[in-house]
């Protein structure tokens, strides 16, 4: 399974390498979206605002839905999932490899808009690093329920515009978690409640992907 | 045997609502602190019951049925869908007569609590899994991705039930049974309460019922209407 896993996950990331949509597309459009941001806020409320972590969760959850379906189109291609199933690749390999590309691709992205926010929205660097841990690991479970959800959406008839409808609920909490996680790295306050809800998630819905995503793949 | 009960679900259903609300408006006193409101915590609970318990359970159980290759049938696929389009009634209307309860208690008709938003978020996913449903055509690949797609909103159902004890918000917590097992409701207001949950328990089995016929219905004339139209194709020579 871990072999499968590494397999796949280094044709997602070398794919994403050779076609750079992630650099020359989701980057841009995430940078853009967070100075919106500070523009919605104004000049004299960008510095002072507590809606910094707010704001880079909303910036991160549009960018992760854009690479929930870009991670899955790749196989979108005539006659690609076909032949990924005439291989017999154990599905649960396939998920975690494709999870795991997504992850590197969302913690690459966080970064810049980890630098972007402290940047544009003056949080305190020291804070944001502190709060690092916290935000790879809520970027973690991102990637990991949206190969989940994004497998609902692709293929068939089932139309990709459905993706934030099924995702929205499923990500609010882990949003929440991740706002409040990185709010208290920034101001102090209680941690620990948020971090197990994060790290819940995490292993729930890796259990889940292990199990059911196999059955989404069927033919 | 199973006939009669069929038959008498209906009958049974409507007498225990009757007794409910017979109890709750002229039986029961007015609470001391809540005075009259209290009145609509013989219908809240019972319903909030029956949207994140029993008709989501009855959603989650038969999705998990049809995954499992040896229980798989279009019957689990009806079942679980016909649950889940009851639970979002059940869903709206938990959230409505919270809320009609709310304001005059809380001052709002709404609160960003804990239970009240995780309550609320599991109406979207509701809403999510239907929308689901009606995006794929398939009805193997739709029967599939829903039952996932289920297995993976109950998760919240939980979230939900412990809210109230992990964030300790506005909303208070266990209405019936303390943590401990002793009973928070009393004489007259407990019958009320647990004739609320049987009436509207049944109520939920009896509409499912019901609606499970219509879904063997609709799957029947479609599949008419699709062999009728290859025969009028045939007819027409293509």
């Amino acid at each position: 399974m871990t072999r499968i896993a590494w397999l796949v996950a280094t044709k997602d990331l070398r794919i994403e390498v050779r076609s750079r949509v992630l650099l020359w597309q989701v980057l841009p459009f995430g940078v853009i979206a967070l100075l919106l941001s500070g523009l919605a806020l104004g000049p004299t409320q960008a510095g002072n605002s507590t809606a910094g972590p707010g704001l880079f969760y909303l910036v991160t959850l549009f960018v992760t839905l854009l690479m929930i379906n870009r991670s899955q189109a790749l196989e979108n291609a005539p006659g690609t999932r076909a032949s990924v199933a005439t291989l017999g690749l154990d599905p649960a390999g396939i998920f975690l490899g494709k999870a795991l590309a997504l992850t590197i691709e969302l913690w690459i992205t966080g970064l810049v808009l980890l630098a972007g926010s402290v940047v544009v929205l003056h949080t305190a660097l020291i804070g944001t690093v502190h709060a690092l841990p916290s935000v790879l690991v809520t970027l973690a479970t991102l990637a990991v329920a949206g190969t989940l959800y994004g497998a609902l959406t692709q293929g068939g008839d089932g139309p990709a515009t459905l993706l934030p409808v099924l995702t929205l609920p499923a990500f609010a909490p882990l949003l929440i978690a991740g706002e409040r996680s990185f709010s208290a790295a920034l101001h102090g306050g209680a941690l620990w409640e948020w971090w197990v809800i994060v790290v819940v998630a995490l292993v729930a819905y890796t259990a889940v992907g292990i199990l059911l995503y196999g059955v989404l793949e069927e033919s | 045997m199973i006939k009669l009960s069929q038959r008498l679900l209906g009958p049974v259903t409507l007498v225990s609502l009757a007794l409910t609300f017979w109890l709750g408006l002229w039986v029961t006193p007015p609470d001391v602190v809540q005075g009259d409101l209290v009145r609509l915590l013989y219908v809240h609970p019972p319903i909030a019951w029956v949207a994140l318990y029993v008709s989501f359970g009855t959603a989650t159980i038969a999705s998990c049925l049809y995954l499992w290759r040896r229980t798989r049938s279009d019957v689990m696929d009806r079942l679980a869908y016909c649950a889940m389009e009851i639970s979002v009634v059940f869903i709206a209307l938990t959230l409505i007569t919270g809320s009609i309860w709310g304001r005059p208690t809380w001052g709002v008709w709404w609160a960003w609590d804990a239970r009240l938003t995780s309550t609320a978020i599991l109406g979207v996913f509701a809403l999510a899994y239907l929308a689901l449903r009606r995006a794929n055509d398939d009805p193997a690949l739709r029967a599939r991705r829903s039952a996932v797609f289920a297995i993976l909103t109950a998760i919240n159902v939980p979230i939900i039930h412990f809210s109230v004890q992990w964030w300790k918000t506005l909303h208070q917590g266990a209405s019936v049974l303390t943590s401990n097992g002793t009973l928070n409701v009393h004489g007259s207001m407990l019958w009320a309460m647990l004739l609320g949950f049987l009436g509207f328990t049944l109520l939920f089995f009896w509409l499912l019922r019901y609606r499970y016929r219509l879904e063997v219905k609709r799957d029947l004339a479609t599949a008419n209407t699709v062999d009728e139209a290859l025969a009028l194709r045939q007819r027409e020579g293509v």
